[in-house]
């Protein structure tokens, strides 16, 4: 919660009120909730609700909706294009340089605090949207649905915003276990 | 996707988000399992990605910070009484 607030408030601070008086708001108006929503997506909206009202003057009222359009257009290539081979060579479209498998790596350095840490910065990199739902839904856990619903987003643009977090998210992993492979042991 | 039957490495990638949430036609399905079965670089691409969704789910939902939980317990007494 405090994570979805902080993309509207300016400080942790508010951000930490925000989540306190929708506590307050969900507690208050439990009579009212209908159950036309999951409990869930009601206390989120709430969530946003007052967190936008708190980060109003700093922060844009754009909604998600376009957000979301402008996140997924124009396209955006999962892997670098140069890292397949062209038309003109042996195998159009094929790998050039294809993924190193994982395994090699031990399991204590995929697990590493530094490697997770990779992970979180990668994260904190993405556009506002991606990087909302990749939260929501790999580190959360929410489904698909309740991402969709409480963005109010088609599925479309959540698997595409989806898809571009997770490919930025590997392609840093990759560049990290990368070097760590060179780097004198 | 493609005006042939066969899927590209390159065109394989941009539908692994797809595969992996079940989205993909039974057809699709069959051509990206068949291409990956075949292919090293596209099984170890799929395994990363796996791995990626592994990793990011290690990360754990941020905390409250403690005076901000103090305060909450705070305001349910108060709410409560």
């Amino acid at each position: 919660m405090l994570r979805i607030a902080s993309l509207y408030t300016p400080s942790r601070a508010v951000a930490e009120d925000v989540v306190q008086e929708t506590w307050l708001g969900v507690l208050q108006g439990l009579d009212r909730f209908e159950g036309r929503s999951s409990l869930k997506t009601w206390i989120f909206r709430i969530l946003t609700n007052r967190a936008k009202t708190r980060g109003q003057r700093e922060r844009r009222s754009i909604p998600f909706s376009s957000l979301a359009d402008r996140e997924t257009d124009p396209s955006e290539p999962a892997v670098d294009p140069s890292r397949f081979q062209s038309d003109d060579d042996r195998f159009p479209h094929g790998w050039a340089s294809p993924p190193a498998s994982w395994d090699e790596v031990p399991e204590e350095r995929l697990l590493s605090t530094e490697t997770l840490s990779k992970v979180e910065e990668a994260i904190a990199e993405l556009p506002e949207m991606q990087r909302l739902v990749i939260t929501l839904r790999d580190i959360e856990g929410w489904s698909s649905q309740e991402v969709c619903n409480f963005l109010d987003i088609s599925e479309t643009n959540q698997r595409v915003l989806l898809h571009r977090a997770r490919s930025k998210v590997r392609r840093a992993l990759e560049e990290y276990l990368a070097s760590e492979e060179k780097a004198p042991a | 996707m493609t005006e042939d039957q066969t899927l590209t490495c390159q065109e394989l990638v941009e539908l692994v988000t797809s595969y992996l949430e079940g989205g993909l036609s039974d057809v699709d399905r069959a051509r990206f399992e068949e291409h990956v079965a075949a292919c090293d670089g596209c099984t170890n691409y799929l395994e990363q990605m796996r791995t990626t969704i592994r990793l990011t789910g290690m990360l754990t939902p941020e905390e409250l910070s403690d005076e901000a939980s103090r305060d909450l317990l705070g305001a349910f007494r108060t709410w409560r009484a």
